[in-house]
Parts: C-alpha cells; sequence; structure tokens
C-alpha cells in the first residue's frame, strides 16, 4: 500500500476533482460523472422539466438541486405584479416544476432570492472539491471555491435531474498563473479581460483553467469569483482556484456549508484538493499583475478588450481575412474609429450588477467613487444587487444611500440588464459601461452598445459621463 | 430521436468568426417554455431589420439561403451562452450540419445531443468552401457521419472528426438518458460509497 502512494502521479486539482466523481467508465462512452450540486433556473429549465414528465420521471436527488429565478425577473418592486406576462408565465412554470419535483425554490418573494451564481455561494451550497453544474455557461463562478463546475443545456439538466449524472469527456488542463500585486484602481475584472484579450474568446476551447500564483493568492473569495465567472469568455467551460484558508473563512458558519464534526472532516479532504507539486498541464500562461491597467472592451466580443488608455486597433493591421472583417464589422457596429482610445468617449447608461460584478465588495467599490459625487445628468446609472442578502448587507451599510444620493438608480436583485430579458435594456444606439461579462451585439438591448468594465471604471464613468480611468478619480 | 442519414446539401455562407448564441437566438426570445417557433426567430436581429422586415441581403433572406440544410460559418461558432435553444432554432429553420474550423464547447454538446452535426473542417477546406460558393452560390456538399466525411463541390472528400460515442448515438438514434439510465446500479453504488456535504433540503 505504501509503495503505491509514493509512485503516485502528480495531479493537478482539476484531475483530483474528476477523479474523485467517476462513477463508470464504459468503453466507447464518455466517464458517467457525479454531480454534488445542480443550480436551475427558469430559463433552460422548462423544457428539461416537460422531458421528465413525458417518460413519468422523478429528480433523483432533490437535496442536491436548488432553484432561483434572477433572469427574466423584473427588479422594480417585487410588490408589484409582473408585467411581462410571457416573463411572468416563465416564472410561475418554474415555481410549479420545484413544488411538483420536490425542489427547494428561491422564488421572487424570498430574501434569499438572487442571480443563480450569487446565491450558491453566499448560501454555502458551493464547496471545494464539488462538481457544480448549470444550465448557465457562468456556472465556472463557483471554481472559485476549488469546484469543478460549468455550464450545460437543457439535454443535460433533464440528465442530471433524472439521474444526478451526466456523460462528459475529460478536459485539458491550463494552468493560468498571475504573479505580483496589482496597482490601485486595477482589480479581478482587469486581471480577467486581459486574459480573454491575450488568449481569445477561443482561446481555452476544451480545457479547464486553473487560476494560480501569488496574484491569486492575495485576492479575495468575491475577487476569485469575478475571474472564474469570465473563463467561458475565454473558451473554457470551467476555471477554478485551490482552495485555501481565504475559501475556508468565508465559507465557515454560512447557512449550507458542513458544521462542527462535519466540518473538520471535509477540511480534512479540502486541504488535500491543491494541485500536486510537479503536476503537469497541457497549456500555461504567466500574466504579471504588476505590469496591468484597468481594461475596457471596444468590440462585440470579450476577447477584444485594451488597456484603457491604449487606442482601439486597426483592421487594417490585421492579416488574415475572416479576422479583418470580424474586426471592421464589430467597430462598424460599436460606431467607433480605430486609432483612438476610448477614453473621453460619451455614455448614456452605466450598469453596475450581473453574476460578475454585484457582490457586495463590488458595490462597496463602486459606492467609494460616487460617495460625495454626483452622476453626469446625462447618464442613466442602474445599480442591480446580486442577491436579496447582497441588497440588505448593501442597505444595512448604508450603500443605497450613497447611490441614490448620487442619482443612481438602486433596484432588486437579478439578471437585469447584463441579458436584457426583464425589461431593463439599452434602446439601440445607446453606449453603456458594464460590470458584466457579454458585449455581444445587442446583448444589453437590441442595437445596444456595451463596453465591459470594472465596477470602479464604471463608478468613474457614471460620474463623468464619457469613458474614464478611475485612476484620475482616486 | 431520428437515425441520422447522410444527405447532399446546398450551403448558407455566413464568414463571420465568433458568432455568438446570442447572434442566433437573441436573450428575449427565451421566455419561451417550450422548444416550439424558435426557427423564425433564428438570426433576429441579423435577419430583420427594426420593424421586423427581412432585411434581402442577409443570406437566410435569400433562396440559396432557404434551400441549404448546411451553414458554412466562420472560427469558433456558437460561443457564448449554454442556450440550447440555439441549437434547436438552427434545427426548425431546416439546417442539418454546420460547417466551421472549431465550434464552442457548449454549442457543440448540445448540437450534437439534438442530431444537429458540428463538421470542423482545416482552413484550407474552409476558404475553398467560401470560394466555391463564390464561383456557384448552388454549389453542394454531401454530409456522410457513418464515414466521417464531406465531399466538396469539386467531388473530393474530406474526413471530419467526431466523438465516438456521439457518433455512435446519432446514427443508431440512441436516447443519451436512457443510456444513463441504465446505468442506476452503479450510480446507487457510487451514492452509497460517498458522504455528500450539502443538502438544499436541510
Ligand atoms: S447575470 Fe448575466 S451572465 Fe450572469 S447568469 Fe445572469 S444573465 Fe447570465
Amino acid at each position: 500500500m505504501q509503495s503505491q502512494k509514493v509512485t503516485e502521479k502528480p495531479r493537478t486539482i482539476i484531475e483530483k476533482v474528476w477523479d474523485n466523481h467517476i462513477v463508470a467508465e464504459r468503453p466507447g462512452a464518455p466517464t458517467l460523472l457525479y454531480i454534488d450540486l445542480h443550480l436551475v433556473h427558469e430559463v433552460t429549465s422548462p423544457q428539461a422539466f416537460a422531458g421528465l414528465r413525458q417518460r413519468g420521471l422523478k429528480v433523483r436527488r432533490p437535496d442536491l438541486t436548488i432553484g432561483t429565478t434572477d433572469h427574466s425577473i423584473p427588479t422594480y418592486d417585487r410588490s408589484l405584479p409582473i408585467l411581462d406576462k410571457v416573463a411572468g408565465a416563465q416564472i410561475a412554470e418554474f415555481e410549479r416544476n420545484c413544488r411538483d419535483f420536490g425542489i427547494p425554490f428561491f422564488g421572487p418573494h424570498s430574501e434569499k432570492q438572487g442571480i443563480v451564481h450569487i446565491i450558491g455561494p453566499e448560501q454555502g451550497l458551493t464547496q471545494p472539491g464539488m462538481t457544480v453544474v448549470c444550465g448557465d455557461s457562468h456556472t465556472a463562478t463557483h471554481g472559485a471555491f476549488g469546484a469543478l463546475a460549468f455550464g450545460i443545456g437543457t439535454s443535460q439538466v433533464e440528465h442530471v435531474l433524472a439521474t444526478q449524472c451526466l456523460l462528459q469527456s475529460r478536459s485539458k488542463t491550463f494552468e493560468v498563473r498571475v504573479e505580483g500585486t496589482l496597482k490601485p484602481g486595477v482589480g479581478a475584472k482587469d486581471i480577467i479581460l486581459n486574459l480573454i484579450s491575450r488568449i481569445g474568446i477561443g482561446g481555452g476551447t476544451g480545457c479547464v483553467f486553473e487560476y494560480s500564483g501569488s496574484a491569486i493568492r492575495s485576492l479575495s473569495m468575491e475577487e476569485r469569483m469575478t475571474i472564474c465567472n469570465m473563463s467561458i469568455e475565454g473558451g473554457a467551460r470551467a476555471g477554478l482556484v485551490a482552495p485555501d484558508d481565504t475559501t475556508y473563512q468565508y465559507l465557515a458558519g454560512r447557512p449550507y456549508a458542513p458544521k462542527g464534526a462535519d466540518w473538520d472532516r471535509a477540511l480534512a479532504l479540502w486541504r488535500r484538493l491543491p494541485t500536486d507539486p510537479g503536476a503537469q498541464f497541457d497549456k500555461r500562461i504567466e500574466i504579471d499583475a504588476g505590469a496591468l491597467e484597468p481594461m475596457i472592451t471596444f468590440g462585440t466580443n470579450p476577447g477584444m478588450g485594451i488597456p484603457i488608455s491604449a487606442p482601439v486597433p486597426d483592421p487594417a493591421a490585421v492579416s488574415d481575412p475572416l479576422e479583418r472583417e470580424s474586426l471592421g464589422k464589430a467597430l462598424r457596429y460599436m460606431d467607433l474609429p480605430s486609432g483612438k482610445p476610448l477614453l473621453g468617449h460619451p455614455i448614456n447608461v452605466v450598469f453596475i450588477g450581473s453574476c460578475t460584478n454585484s457582490r457586495i465588495s463590488d458595490l462597496r467599490a463602486a459606492a467609494n467613487i460616487l460617495r460625495g459625487r454626483k452622476v453626469n445628468p446625462k447618464v442613466r446609472v442602474m445599480v442591480v444587487p446580486g442577491s436579496q442578502q447582497v441588497k440588505k448587507q448593501a442597505q444595512e451599510e448604508g450603500l443605497d444611500r450613497i447611490f441614490k444620493e448620487a442619482g443612481a438608480d438602486w433596484r432588486e436583485a437579478g439578471c437585469s440588464m447584463c441579458i436584457a430579458m426583464n425589461g431593463d435594456q439599452l434602446a439601440p444606439g445607446e453606449y453603456s459601461v458594464s460590470t458584466s461579462n457579454r458585449n455581444f451585439e445587442g446583448r444589453q438591448g437590441k442595437g445596444g452598445r456595451t463596453f465591459l468594465a470594472s465596477p470602479l471604471t464604471a463608478a468613474a464613468s457614471a460620474v463623468t459621463g464619457v469613458v474614464t480611468d478611475v485612476r484620475t478619480l482616486l | 430521436m431520428e437515425k441520422f442519414t447522410a444527405f447532399t446539401s446546398r450551403l448558407a455562407p455566413l464568414p463571420i468568426d465568433n458568432i455568438d448564441t446570442d447572434q442566433i437566438i437573441p436573450a428575449r426570445f427565451l421566455k419561451t417554455t417550450s422548444k416550439a417557433g424558435l426557427g423564425q426567430d433564428l438570426f433576429y436581429d441579423w435577419r430583420y431589420d427594426a420593424d421586423g422586415n427581412p432585411k434581402p441581403d442577409f443570406i437566410l433572406n435569400r433562396p440559396e439561403g432557404r434551400a441549404a440544410q448546411v451553414l458554412l460559418a466562420g472560427d469558433n461558432f456558437g460561443c457564448g451562452s449554454s442556450r440550447e435553444h440555439a441549437p434547436w432554432a438552427l434545427l426548425q429553420y431546416g439546417f442539418r450540419a454546420v460547417i466551421s474550423t472549431s465550434f464552442a464547447d457548449i454549442f457543440r454538446g448540445n448540437a450534437l445531443k439534438n442530431s444537429l452535426l458540428p463538421v470542423v473542417v482545416s482552413h484550407d477546406t474552409h476558404k475553398a468552401l467560401f470560394a466555391a460558393l463564390e464561383k456557384d452560390p448552388a454549389a453542394t456538399v454531401t454530409v456522410d457521419l457513418a464515414r466521417q466525411e464531406l465531399t466538396l463541390p469539386d467531388g473530393s472528400a474530406v474526413q471530419f472528426p467526431i466523438d465516438e460515442f456521439a457518433k455512435h448515438c446519432m446514427l443508431e438514434g440512441v436516447d443519451e438518458l436512457g443510456y444513463i439510465l441504465q446505468q442506476s446500479d452503479e450510480i446507487a453504488a457510487y451514492e452509497a460509497k460517498r458522504a455528500l456535504t450539502v443538502n438544499t433540503l436541510a
């Protein structure tokens, strides 16, 4: 037995979590993988529940499943009826599905309601070493805890509901090492936007990222979530950070976290998760945190990002014809000239929210900039907390007053203008600085144009009415 | 699931890289609770003007686009969200295969589960296909999954890669959930030996 231990091949955390969840391996088929936590929301689940009904199947493990409503839900006063009939019907059907199948549900009036990727960590449901899935591509957020967390389609939502398992093939491993110390005004959002601008939005396809290095270690859990959240924007289905004392301190005492002797047992297992010395990754990249500037996107995918003082790239300088055309198309959609920085570009809307940046630390960062200042009268500013818990805490700290006194709109929790399904949206042609994760054409409303940036950059731009380097206001 | 058979078809060219799922089917159409009716909203914001009228120059509104069962798209097709509404909409419109130099992971998985075939070709083949369509918009390809073979307009053939299990499921019409359910004993055995640390019902 002992000799076996010595010869054990060093493994990455990604491989360890994978190996721990293998249910069966049959020749000619992908691995059958067990899922520890399944998060469900109103948009990608109705057809899965319909499938269960058609086959007469139950939900195998309602105790490992949780539902919330976030995408379609309005962010105005919850005591008002939902005006959008189609959205209202979708939410009502989801509530019925959860009730019929015995799944706990954080409904529109629950104090635990919120964006699916905010509530998992907040409630202590997301834990190190777990496999976590959700019918949503930003499920990688939960990777901040050292969980293997990835988005799935509706067919797979049905598979997990029925069997708590998925057929999956092993991914490649990709180490993203970030060393050094961030400069003031530069944060987690800038790290991830920088990574994606370097590797491109398909750079991580087929891979799982492990974010490592001293800069990652020094980040809070909320900042780690911001980074893991956007793994999919680099093409990777999952991205994780090995758990450490920062993780355990965040988790301890949360409602669904293990307690007492269970906590001690869990902790002993979690401490074995980090990547072994000498473990090999299929790919690697290193980023110098000290060299980073605040980042902003100029185009129509999250890979089209630049340091805030850098010029927008020129399509004429791109050699590949299809790439050149794609960049040209993006600049035409954004109605932007190349060769000039975005600094000073007028904006119409600032959106502070989404599963990337709507946690309490994001709101505090924005409030720090807005405290004692006014938002530019030409700019509409929406602050949308990620969950009712975040909202409550922000109000206890008086952040809501800072936002309101500055002239910003303080809303109820949900996805809101990140995906513009609930009525919160840009008008055609409008420009926003947004703390969300996607700047695709029409993502924030048909014809709308999105600059992705950090909460600091968003708040600074809200004050001036133009794209602004937050360091001029610090 | 219906069995996937070989077919010959014209192509609808969409020479744009990184076509994301928000373009394939915009989020505002995801408030539905069924799969029906998505085909008419496929590529909505590229396909219709502000008043909802079809834009005559968009490929899906032209006769050669409407006649195609194969979409020829740029690199990294289907990036973005996990919405399975994207392959549902493509299938409902009438596409049975998409050709590109690469596909985003989640889209590829979703497509395969619905018998929409993602065909990965080399950059050279990709270029040759666009060039062939420029010469003759009515050019056709033959897609043969069993042989993993794409026959090009000039009659030559190239092989394409595909996950072995997905291929088997598509050719035989295997229902993946049914396959997993057959392994219920293994699942129960796994559950019996592992202590879980969360209980959402608690
Ligand atoms: S906030 Fe945006 S990215 Fe996050 S789950 Fe909601 S819609 Fe998706």
